[in-house]
């Protein structure tokens, strides 16, 4: 099995992942969606310097991974390619803020390293609960979530069709990188004189799968518009859930939860 | 009843495909089109789904094919595409089978009630939730046609449906095409197939009907055959 097909098993796997049971699972996609938008708002909302603030942050990823019986470490697993990218945001700050801000016994830690701290945390908590989303959630639910929420049809059309299409692009490159390394034995990835019509050849027979396809929906009946299976109805738990949810994410915003509990000890 | 009336067609600046071509199938004929590769044969179903536009007049129940009504010709014919991975874009056999008939606004109930009856009678239940990309070859080249016939289309269009498929998946779905009710157009170099399947053949070379009758007649004459670069049937020739 190539790198590609592995890839394409961990794209179906995520389809596999959204549709166990659990508590998570069985509410509706609406609110996970709200939620989850929420969480991110308030995320990104915390001051660069917050660190201590956005930590308390990391409790509700956490809760909602065990209640949907999701290892976390398959979302760091998966997400292995983007968290070092989302690390990377702010890896400049410390050489450029360098202003001590707190002491931890003597050594000062500047400015720019709790920026730093505070950037990652950030995207690793976003991602976190992006996936969480995608991982309990079909996408098509997803999607039908959206248009509930009138976001427009075109959009959430081309953000289905892409997530099918990223899998039909796959494939056509698992093939492709089959033929290249059958014959060109011992060779390690694609040698640079063979990109560029490697990529021609692969954005070709996408296009030419991708045409195959399309007739394939319109010869059934496809009319810019998708028929999405239902989404579970909004029932009380949903708003219990999200009430909740969004108290947490208000008291940890505007109360500094780990500063009450430092001195809550000291005392 | 589907017809074609004097029909030509090229692509781009090249040379014609389809030539001044003619013929008629009536309702529940099995008509199996053969020929060498590029002679027309998939060209011809393009035209008759109207995926492509050509000369003449291509009528169904009486019906043009323009694009007016090509919502409503689409409806009466399904298509089963040599590919099966390109038919089954949905994530499971189940999404794949309600896509059609929604779209052609059956209620959900409704075209539940299809999916399970057409799944029963197919013997297909068991990958009713079974994800597209998880399924063996043979088992998605069935699902393909499951999902053709949720649409109940009139007649259904099937190009190479045994292509890449072992004996057993093949035989089954060639005993799944002899029970199918519906006019059936099929294409395909696998002349033993279209012997089980088709009381009629279409021969064309490029772009041109060759010969059209019986399939007993047409697929037992060796020379015809050869003469357009095929062979007879293997069961055929070594009965001698």
């Amino acid at each position: 099995m190539n790198k590609m097909e592995k890839a394409l098993n961990e794209l179906g796997h995520m389809d596999e992942l959204a549709v166990q049971e659990s508590p998570v699972h069985a509410m509706n996609a609406g609110a996970k969606l709200l939620c989850t938008v929420i969480y991110i708002l308030v995320v990104m909302s915390f001051n660069k310097y917050d660190l201590s603030g956005l930590i308390p942050m990391l409790l509700w990823p956490v809760f909602m991974y065990q209640m949907s019986g999701i290892p976390v470490r398959t979302c760091f697993y998966k997400l292995r390619i983007v968290l070092p990218l989302v690390m990377a945001v702010g890896l400049f700050n410390p050489i450029f803020d360098r202003e001590i801000m707190l002491h931890i016994g003597n050594i000062g830690v500047s400015g720019g390293v709790i920026s730093m701290l505070t950037l990652m945390l950030k995207g690793v908590l976003c991602l976190m609960a992006s996936f969480l989303l995608v991982a309990t959630t079909p996408f098509d639910n997803i999607c039908a979530a959206l248009r509930r929420v009138h976001f427009p049809a075109m959009l959430v059309t081309l953000l289905l069709l892409t997530y099918r299409y990223v899998g039909v692009m796959t494939e056509e490159l698992a093939v492709m990188t089959d033929a290249y390394h059958l014959r060109a034995p011992g060779q390690k990835g694609i040698h640079v004189s063979a990109w560029g019509s490697f990529l021609g050849q692969l954005l070709l027979r996408s296009m030419d799968r991708a045409q195959e396809l399309y007739s394939s929906m319109l010869l059934r009946g496809y009319h810019q518009h998708f028929h999405y299976a239902p989404i579970k109805p909004f029932k009380f738990s949903d708003a219990v859930f999200l009430i909740l949810s969004i108290a947490f994410f208000a008291i940890v915003k505007y109360v500094n939860v780990s500063e009450l509990m430092g001195m809550f000890l000291v005392r | 009843m589907i017809a074609f009336e004097n029909v030509s067609f090229a692509y781009e600046s090249g040379e014609p495909v389809i030539r001044d071509m003619s013929f008629r199938i009536e309702d529940g004929e099995a008509v199996g089109l053969i020929g060498a590769n590029g002679a027309g044969k998939s060209t011809i179903m393009k035209l008759l789904l109207g995926l492509v536009q050509g000369e003449g007049r291509i009528l169904v129940d009486e019906t043009e094919v323009n694009r007016d009504n090509l919502s409503t010709i689409r409806h009466k014919l399904g298509f089963v595409l040599q590919n099966s991975d390109n038919q089954m874009f949905m994530p499971t056999v189940y999404e794949d089978m309600m896509f059609g008939p929604l779209n052609y606004m059956v209620s959900r109930e409704e075209a539940d009630k299809r999916v399970d009856e057409i799944l029963d009678r197919l013997d297909l239940q068991h990958l009713k939730h079974k994800y597209n990309h998880k399924i063996s070859g043979g088992e998605k080249r069935m699902a393909a046609i499951a999902t053709v016939l949720a649409m109940e289309p009139e007649a259904i269009l099937m190009d190479e449906p045994t292509s890449a498929l072992d004996p057993y998946n093949r035989r089954i779905v060639i005993n799944t095409i002899k029970e199918l009710s519906q006019t059936k157009i099929i294409t395909s170099h696998d002349l033993d197939m279209i012997m089980d399947t088709c009381s009629r053949v279409i021969l064309i070379s490029k772009g041109s009907i060759v010969a059209d009758g019986k399939a007993e007649d047409i697929l037992s004459d060796k020379e015809l055959l050869e003469a357009n670069h095929m062979e007879l049937p293997l069961s055929l020739s070594r009965n001698g």
